[in-house]
This record gives structure tokens, C-alpha cells and sequence, in this order.
């Protein structure tokens, strides 16, 4: 058979190009070298929404930046993913900084952004009264947010997966063939080629490798690393908003952000490197941003530290995108480090240039879309029409700021597992962990399972939490209760005369998905991602 | 609800306080632990050596923290497993609960699979123990591969969940729990290189070090630090190491840490292969419900800041156990709860802290009068020593106390200040303050000072970071109740 549209790359830009491209009538497939959706370059983040106000005027970038944002904004607040709208404070610290500031108010009104306003020494330190000393003036950016990043991804995969796009999770794409009317993927492991009329290549920092594949080339993939530490959440009220340096030429510098999460971001450092698959730290980017963190919030240095990572955008040797059609073939590459804010405007590019390439766009009919419904408060299917025809998924929501499921008395009420506290340190119940395993596209391992429910991310990193988490996720994988692995000397624990909230024993997928046709809050049971 | 008393932990401080709350007749008392049982850490701590000090018999962890649990329940209190105490707020609690002042009682909102409870109690017991310090928290860079642990994620994976680790392994620390973590490892399958320890020392009892060098043939790399962790394929591969000199320095600044592990590192380093890297030790205090709370914390211990009566900054809240001295054995922070629950108990009636004599029946003024007469004097850890607890001294209304616990090492100096009618100091538990120190020190006397008197000098011991020392409280008598701070340090001269 051959695909209308096979897209290569399940980072938040493919996935939302497959999500964009659903709401027509093609069928697709979305190739995805990973076991996860967003595993790449999508995950390891400052996880900023930007407003674009520090682009390049008359860029591409500049333009996909905005109105990806404003597209971002909008559909974050429909399917429910955990967005603040913090804010930025740009902050110079020397007199010379603070005399290129209305350059970079200028550049901002360039880039359509007018909201920007410059702020008085004085009222840097109003706004955030934790900053070391020296600040020396600022601007305030009310529109730069924070939001959750692994929710975005997995949204518009979810939204794409219940419209009928094939999601190939592990399949590489190792060589292409032209054909007199498409393309045949070769793909690894050794499946049957996927033959498909066009190709969109969103393949990260493998996108250069895909391009030469294609017959392209003019561009390299120069990975850029940035190394991050997250902080305890006790942290959290020392900022309220997002806290950026003056820009230089070459990066955007050492960001302090709050997370979505309620914990706090300090990075990334900016180091180019050849190695597309070290995501490791280095002792001298950490101590660099321990020192960085030292000066900017000097309260830092007597928080712990929760985490710490590195993720490394695809940059190139190209100041903008990298983004073209060559007959039926779209690059969408040097996504550097605005791909998160910019998806939704770049998919909608990118469904353009297809229409440009002789791809015919006619937009789906609404009427039984997602049919499979929901899990938990997910049962949406066919309410309400999106950018791309459909709507969205209502996700789980992972903000602190909101009302997680075990402070929801009603939901408590409703289902016990969301009251039954599986990872402490980040508030994650049983239930919500339940679901994400039998959700449309489940974890394919523990990382997964971190990014759909915050599991085991926390203070902790796993002390308390990890095995009990590991249990309920293989328990989860198999559809059974664990069973001990190996006969260990152990007397049976005896049970003790107390009274002990209820812990059921969780029930089965195949439970899960009777009793949701029943209640009409399980999980679809439409698809099985393993 | 209504109770007289929360605790919160079911570990051996939190489990003994209730036994002995319900022993002391008070009426009420709910422990709620947000683990799936009681019990604690001893749960899934499969050794012996569990139950010495305080049930004057040798036990494995999961038999002790059985022992515990059935003693709690058998003496009347109500234990909740799989319940998360998720907010407390002093101020609007049980009405006409609470003698002393502003003891208004303490409210709680408990979590579980049954629900969001208010709970409203006349005094709450926060025993909700320590954690290791994990990797990523010690800056350690690498990549994140799995099969970096902490003990208690090992010890939970092998005892709890019964899973098997095959291939070598490497435990980061030189402490009691880490010769443990050594011997989980072993239990698992796992062959156990070495302990790694950036100290010139072991830090835990000769026996157990003996022990693992001729059981497992473990040996202990001293002066020895983690610079790097290797994955492969996302599981750990490799782990360097670096030669660094500790001894004497302050290691107590993270950052300068890490850049003194990042300028070694290069110079002596070398590999390691493994599958498997236990962090252990490096106590954090699981302090989150106190601080957001607003209970003022210790800058050392990082626990909530008590004095000897176990008190806290917010009336009515008292905390005992490893949230307060993070890590002592399980028998003494069980000792540490009974502690506790003699001076709640000692609260709620209104009467004098507990280790004070009697007070006539008849003292007219006292059920309407707080029963502590003056701030408690606070003790202060001068470096080398990194922290000590209790963080003050308690000093009590009208008695002094008896202070004949003391039979350990210390020389107390003689009582100068005649510490009479007007007050006394509440000793601490198990009649000793508990230190830790900073910095690596061959032979150290301790000495306690207020307002340049000297209080106590104790016999040379030996400093190690990590682990336990004591310091006897038989000194108490001689502390000037209306004097300034007791500072103490080693010997100054």
C-alpha cells in the first residue's frame, strides 16, 4: 500500500505536522526512529513559550515563533496541558547591557511584538526581590510563558493517532528510493519499505542524514548542547517570573526559569559538539551553572538540586529554518531551539507547501474523529472543532498550579486510585499512573512514564518511589499483578491490626477497558501501542 | 476528625511515640503513613541489628519494624497506611487545645485512596524521617543511564519487590547504610567492587567493615570520589573515579565540591566498569511538610529547629526521629519519639516538660501559665562540626532536672551557676546531643561554651564526616538558664 504522507520524526515538530495533516483527508504515517513520541531534542528543554520578541525580524523563525505561540496558547488551554503565564524579566546587569536595551525593544516591535516594556532598576528588584546585586535595569516581557513540554508532543500525537495516522514507534528510516510517484522508505529494523507519495523530513538532529538520503545536502546538523539543573521545588518562591539575560550573537545565555512543575530552571550552558547522542553534563558546565545561578539568584546555592540534564538543538551552520519543498519532498530542519513554541505554526507552513507541491488539502468531515474517546476526563471525542478539524485530547494535567487528581475530593470519591499516592515527592497517584499505561500511545519504559505523569521525577529521584512505580508499570505492560521475581527469604508480612485505606489491587487493561465502556471513564480501546 | 494527637510516619520514631502516647493515657492518637504499610525504612532494611537500644533485643529490619507496628496498634492507636499528610497549618485547631501559649492546635488535611480529610489535632508529632542524597543532587555529571540507585530504592527493589540485580556494583558512601546497600547488593546477586567514599576514613563500625572485607571481600577505596557516570543503550556502563583529598578541608560548599572534583578529575582518574552504582548516605531530612508549613528549620541539621523538648517553632508542632538528626540508628530515633511523646504528652496536660521533677499538684498557676519559664538557650555547632540536635535547650519552670544520665566519656565541669528555683534544663534524648561533623579530624575534644564559661570538654575522638558522635548531657545543670547561645566546637587551644 502507499501512504499519502509519510512524516520522519515523532519530535514535537513532526508530531504536529501529523497532527495538522490529519485534519484532512490523507492517510499518513508518522515514523518515529525513538520508542516514545518527543524522546529526542523535544524533551530536554527550558520549556519556554515564547513570544518570538528576540528573533530575527523578517525571518522565517521570526514568523513561525508567533504565530506558533499564539496557535500554542490557545490549544494548550483547550487540551488542558499546564501552561503560566509568567512572564519574563530581562535582566542587564551592566550599564553597558542596559544601554542596548531599547535595541532590543526595537527588535521586538520588528519582530510584531509591542507588549515588551522597559523597567526601571527599581522595579526589577519590585518584581523579583531575590536577584543578586547589580542589576542595572530591564524589560519586561508579560507574554513569555511556561509550559509543560512533554505534554505538547504527546498531544498532538494522541490527537494524530485517534484521526487515523499510523504511528511506527522504533522505525528508523535507513535510505529512500524515488519512485515515479513518491518515495520508499527503507527502514530499520528490517519491515517492509513504506511507500508513500510525499515525505516530510522532521527527523532533529538527524534531519541532515534524512536530507542527503532525499538527494539534498547544504546543510549540517551542529548539535549545541545545554546543560540544565532543576531545582527543588522549595525553590519555587524565589522567582515569579522567567528570568533571561541580555542575548549575545551566539545564544540567549543562562536562563533562571520556574517550571510548570514547581520547580526551578537554571541553564542551559551553549557548547557545540559533534556527538548527536551525548546527552551527558560535564563537571565544568555544571560548575559554570552553579556559578551563573550563584550571581543571578544567589538563593539557589542553599536549595537542592532535583536534576540535572542536557538536551542538544539542532542547530546548523544557517542562521534561520532550514524549511523547503523539493518536488514531493519537505525539509523541516534547524528547528533549533524555538521548536516547541513555533510547531504549530511551522505544521501549518509545512501543510501549505505540501498543498504548493500538488498534495490535494480537503479537510476532513468531524463526524467520527477520535471515536475511540477518551480515558478519565478524556471522553472528547468529537466535541468541539480544531485548527485541524478535530479536537484536541484532554491530556492529564501535570501543573502545580492547578488542581492535580489528589486534590480532587470528587474525583478521590469517584475513583480511589487518584487518592492513593504512588510518588510522593511529586504527588502522583496510582490512578494516574493507571491511565497513562492504557492511554492511545502508552510509555514504552520508565522515561515515558516520567514524562506522562511526573512519576519519580522528584526530590527523591526514586528513594521512596521507584520501585513501587517500576511494579505498576510492568505491572501495567502486562496486564497482570506482579509477580516476585526471584523466591527471596522473606517472611510473609504479617498483617498488622490497623486500619488501612483502602488499596485495591489495580485492575487489568482489559477490566479498565470494560468498566470505561460502562462509566464512560476508561481507556479506548481502539489501539494498543505495544 | 477530631484526635489528640498525629503523627506523621509510621517509622520507629513515629510508631514508639504512639505506643507511648496510648501507654501516658492520652485519649487519641492517628498515625498516618503515606507508605503502603507501616513501619518505615527497617521494612526493607533485611539485616539484623534492629531493636538494641530500645527493645533490648536483636532483630532484621522487617521483624523489628513488625514489633513496632504491633505494639502501636496492640496499645490503641489508630494506624493509617497509604495516607499522605498533605497540608498542616497551626492556629485554628481543636478548640481549648494546648496549654502553653498560642498552643491553639494544629490542623491537617490527610490524602488517601478514602478521600481528603481535615483533621484538627491538640498536638502533631512530625517523624517523617530522611532520604539519601540521590545522584543528580550531588552533581555528579555523566549521563542518566539506569542502575543508579539509592539504598532505599535497592533495598525496596530486592526486599519489597524481589527483584534480582546481576553484575557488578560500586556503593558510593562508607557509612552503616552503606556496608548494608553492600550487603542488598550481595543478597541480589550482584558482585559488590568496592565502597567508594571521598573521606580518608570508614565511617561506620569497625565490625562491619571487617565483616564485608572478609564475607564479600568488599574493600573500602578511601580519598576516593565519583567523577563521571557512562551509560550504554540507557543502562549504567562505566563509572570514573578520582583520587581527592578531603581530609581537613570543608567540603561543606557543594559548588566549591564540584569544582574540586572537576580539577582532580583528569589528573588521577580511572574507570570502572559496572552495572550497578548505590548512592548512600548523605542525609537530607524529609523536611517538606515543616517548611511548607512555615516551621523554622536548622541551618544544620536542615530538620525543623527543636529544643530539648522536641517543640518546634509552631506551638503544638513537635518533631523527633531522622527529621531531626539525619541518620541515627533506628533505636535511637524510636528513643527519640518516646522522647517526644513524654513531652507531648507533658504538654497536653499542661504540666512542665518531662525529665523535670514533679510539680505539686496544687501549683495553682500552672494550668493557665505556660509551664516553661524562660526561651529555651540555643546550642550552636561551630565548625568543624557541621550540626547538632536538639537546637536549644528547654529550660522548665520551677525545677531542675534530673540530670543523672550522664555516664559516657565526658568530664562535666563543674556547676559554677547555682541553677536554682527558677528554672531547669529539659534534657535531651537518650540524655546526649547528637553531632555531626564537618570536616575530618584525627583526635578532637568537644567542648561546650556559654557566655565564655566553659560548660563540658569531652575525651579525644575521632572526627568523621557521616558519622555519629554524642555528646553527653550531664552538663546540663551548669547552664545559665537567662545566659546567652552554648557554642559547640572542638578544642580551642
Amino acid at each position: 500500500m502507499s501512504w499519502d504522507v509519510a512524516i520522519i520524526g515523532g519530535g514535537v515538530v513532526g508530531t504536529a505536522i501529523a497532527r495538522e495533516l490529519a485534519g484532512y483527508q490523507l492517510r499518513c504515517v508518522l515514523l518515529e526512529a525513538e520508542g516514545d513520541v518527543g524522546a529526542g531534542t523535544s524533551k530536554a528543554n527550558t520549556a519556554i513559550l515564547h513570544t518570538g520578541f528576540d528573533a530575527t525580524p523578517g525571518t522565517l523563525e521570526s514568523r513561525l515563533v508567533a504565530r506558533g505561540g499564539a496557535l500554542l496558547r490557545e490549544y494548550a488551554a483547550r487540551a488542558g496541558i499546564a501552561v503560566e503565564p509568567t512572564g519574563a524579566l530581562l535582566v542587564a546587569w551592566t550599564e553597558e547591557q542596559a544601554g542596548g536595551l531599547g535595541a532590543i525593544a526595537a527588535k521586538s516591535r520588528a519582530n510584531g511584538y509591542t507588549r515588551i516594556r522597559s523597567v526601571p532598576k527599581s522595579e526589577v528588584y519590585q518584581r523579583e526581590p531575590h536577584l543578586g546585586p547589580g542589576a542595572a535595569g530591564g524589560l519586561w516581557v508579560p507574554d513569555e510563558w511556561v509550559i509543560d513540554p512533554w505534554s505538547v508532543s504527546l498531544a498532538y500525537a494522541t490527537e494524530a493517532v485517534r484521526a487515523g495516522v499510523d504511528l511506527r514507534l522504533g522505525t528508523r528510516v535507513s535510505g529512500v528510493t524515488a519512485l515515479p510517484e513518491g518515495f520508499s522508505l527503507r527502514t530499520s529494523p528490517d519491515a517492509e519499505p513504506v511507500r508513500c507519495r510525499f515525505a516530510v523530513n522532521a527527523a532533529g538532529l538527524a534531519s541532515d542524514e534524512v536530507d542527503r538520503m532525499f538527494g539534498g545536502g547544504g546543510f549540517t546538523i551542529r548539535p549545541r548542547k545545554g546543560e540544565l539543573i532543576v531545582y527543588d521545588k522549595l525553590a519555587r518562591t524565589l522567582l515569579s517570573s522567567v528570568i533571561l539575560p541580555v542575548p549575545t550573537a551566539r545564544t540567549k545565555g543562562v536562563v533562571v526559569a520556574p517550571t510548570v512543575f514547581g520547580n526551578v530552571l537554571l541553564g542551559p550552558t551553549a557548547e557545540d559538539v559533534l556527538d548527536r547522542s551525548d546527552r551527558s553534563t560535564s563537571a565544568a558546565g555544571l560548575s559554570a551553572l552553579l556559578a551563573a545561578g550563584r550571581r543571578i539568584l544567589p538563593g539557589l546555592s542553599v536549595e537542592e538540586v532535583t536534576a540535572t540534564y542536557a538536551g542538544l538543538r539542532a542547530a546548523t551552520e544557517h542562521s534561520d529554518y532550514q524549511l523547503g519543498v523539493y518536488g514531493r519532498y519537505v525539509r523541516v530542519a534547524g528547528i533549533r531551539s524555538t521548536g516547541l513554541t513555533a510547531s504549530l505554526g511551522i505544521a501549518e507552513h509545512v501543510a501549505g507547501l505540501l498543498g504548493e507541491a500538488g498534495l490535494p488539502l480537503r479537510p476532513r468531515a468531524v463526524s467520527g474523529l477520535g471515536a475511540g474517546g477518551g480515558l478519565g476526563e478524556g471522553a472528547d471525542a468529537g466535541q468541539g472543532e480544531g485548527a485541524a478539524g478535530h479536537a484536541p485530547p484532554l491530556m492529564p494535567y501535570l501543573g502545580e498550579a492547578g488542581t492535580r487528581p489528589c486534590q480532587d475530593a470528587e474525583r478521590i470519591a469517584a475513583d480511589p486510585a487518584y487518592g492513593e499516592i504512588a510518588c510522593h515527592c511529586e504527588r502522583v497517584s496510582r490512578g494516574e499512573i493507571r491511565d497513562a499505561l492504557a492511554s492511545d500511545i502508552p510509555p514504552a519504559g520508565l522515561d515515558g512514564l516520567r514524562r506522562r505523569t511526573r512519576a519519580m521525577n522528584g526530590r527523591c529521584q526514586a528513594f521512596y518511589c521507584g520501585a513501587a512505580v517500576s511494579a505498576l508499570f510492568e505491572q501495567g505492560r502486562s496486564g497482570q499483578a506482579p509477580s516476585r521475581r526471584t523466591p527471596f527469604r522473606q517472611a510473609p508480612f504479617r498483617q498488622a491490626p490497623f486500619r488501612q485505606a483502602p488499596f485495591r489491587q489495580a485492575p487489568s487493561r482489559a477490566q479498565f477497558r470494560q468498566a470505561g465502556s460502562g462509566a464512560g471513564a476508561g481507556a479506548s480501546g481502539e489501539r494498543d501501542g505495544d | 476528625m477530631e484526635t489528640d494527637v498525629l503523627i506523621v510516619g509510621a517509622g520507629p520514631a513515629g510508631l514508639t511515640a504512639a505506643a507511648e502516647l496510648r501507654r501516658l493515657g492520652v485519649r487519641r492518637v492517628v498515625v498516618a503513613d503515606r507508605e503502603a504499610a507501616p513501619g518505615g525504612i527497617p521494612r526493607h532494611s533485611e539485616h539484623v541489628g534492629y531493636g538494641l537500644r530500645d527493645l533490648h533485643r536483636v532483630l532484621s529490619g522487617p521483624a523489628y519494624a513488625r514489633a513496632l507496628t504491633d505494639t502501636a496498634a496492640r496499645a490503641g492507636a489508630e494506624l493509617r497506611a497509604g495516607c499522605t499528610v498533605t497540608d498542616l497549618r497551626a492556629g485554628d485547631g481543636a478548640p481549648g487545645a494546648g496549654p502553653r501559649a498560642g498552643g491553639d492546635g494544629v490542623s491537617c488535611v490527610l490524602t488517601s485512596g478514602a478521600g481528603i480529610e481535615q483533621v484538627r489535632a491538640a498536638a502533631v508529632l512530625l517523624a517523617t524521617g530522611c532520604r539519601e542524597r540521590p545522584r543528580a543532587a550531588r552533581l555528579i555529571p555523566g549521563d542518566r543511564p539506569s542502575g543508579v540507585l539509592t539504598t532505599g530504592e535497592l533495598q525496596q527493589r530486592v526486599y519489597l519487590a524481589g527483584e534480582r540485580l546481576d553484575g557488578r556494583a560500586l556503593v558510593v558512601g562508607a557509612e552503616h547504610v552503606s556496608f548494608s546497600a553492600a550487603l542488598t547488593l550481595a543478597h541480589a546477586g550482584a558482585r559488590v567492587l568496592a565502597l567508594v567514599t571521598d573521606q580518608p576514613r570508614h565511617a561506620s563500625y569497625a565490625a562491619f567493615r571487617l565483616g564485608a572485607a572478609l564475607r564479600w571481600r568488599v574493600p573500602v577505596w578511601t580519598s576516593t570520589a565519583v567523577t563521571r557516570v557512562t551509560g550504554a543503550n540507557g543502562r549504567l556502563a562505566a563509572v570514573d573515579l578520582a583520587a581527592v583529598d578531603l581530609a581537613g578541608a570543608d567540603d561543606a560548599d557543594d559548588a566549591a565540591d564540584a569544582a574540586r572534583v572537576a580539577a582532580v578529575a583528569g589528573e588521577r582518574t580511572r574507570t570502572v566498569a559496572c552495572e550497578w552504582l548505590v548512592f548512600t548516605g548523605d542525609w537530607i531530612p524529609d523536611h517538606v511538610l515543616a517548611r511548607t508549613a512555615g516551621i523554622a528549620l536548622d541551618a544544620g541539621t536542615r530538620g525543623p529547629a527543636i529544643d530539648t523538648t522536641m517543640a518546634t517553632s509552631t506551638p503544638g508542632v513537635f518533631a523527633a526521629g531522622n527529621l531531626v538528626h539525619a541518620a541515627e540508628t533506628a533505636d535511637v530515633a524510636a528513643l527519640s519519639g518516646r522522647h517526644a511523646a513524654r513531652q507531648i504528652a507533658a504538654y497536653l496536660a499542661g504540666r512542665p516538660p518531662e525529665g523535670s521533677a514533679p510539680v505539686p499538684a496544687a501549683a495553682p498557676a500552672l494550668a493557665a501559665a505556660p509551664a516553661l519559664a524562660a526561651a529555651p538557650v540555643p546550642v550552636i555547632a561551630e565548625l568543624p562540626l557541621r550540626w547538632i540536635s536538639p537546637n536549644a535547650i528547654a529550660i522548665d519552670a520551677g525545677t531542675a532536672i534530673d540530670a543523672g544520665t550522664g555516664t559516657g566519656a565526658e568530664v562535666a565541669i563543674g556547676a559554677e551557676v547555682s541553677v536554682g528555683a527558677s528554672g531547669g534544663a529539659v534534657p535531651p534524648p537518650l540524655g546526649r546531643f547528637a553531632i555531626r561533623a564537618a570536616e575530618y579530624r584525627q583526635r578532637a575534644r568537644l567542648e561546650a561554651w556559654q557566655d565564655g564559661r566553659l560548660l563540658v570538654r569531652s575525651r579525644p575522638l575521632r572526627l568523621i564526616p557521616g558519622r555519629p558522635i554524642h555528646l553527653r548531657a550531664s552538663w546540663l545543670p551548669s547552664v545559665d538558664p537567662a545566659g546567652g547561645p552554648v557554642h559547640v566546637s572542638t578544642a580551642r587551644s
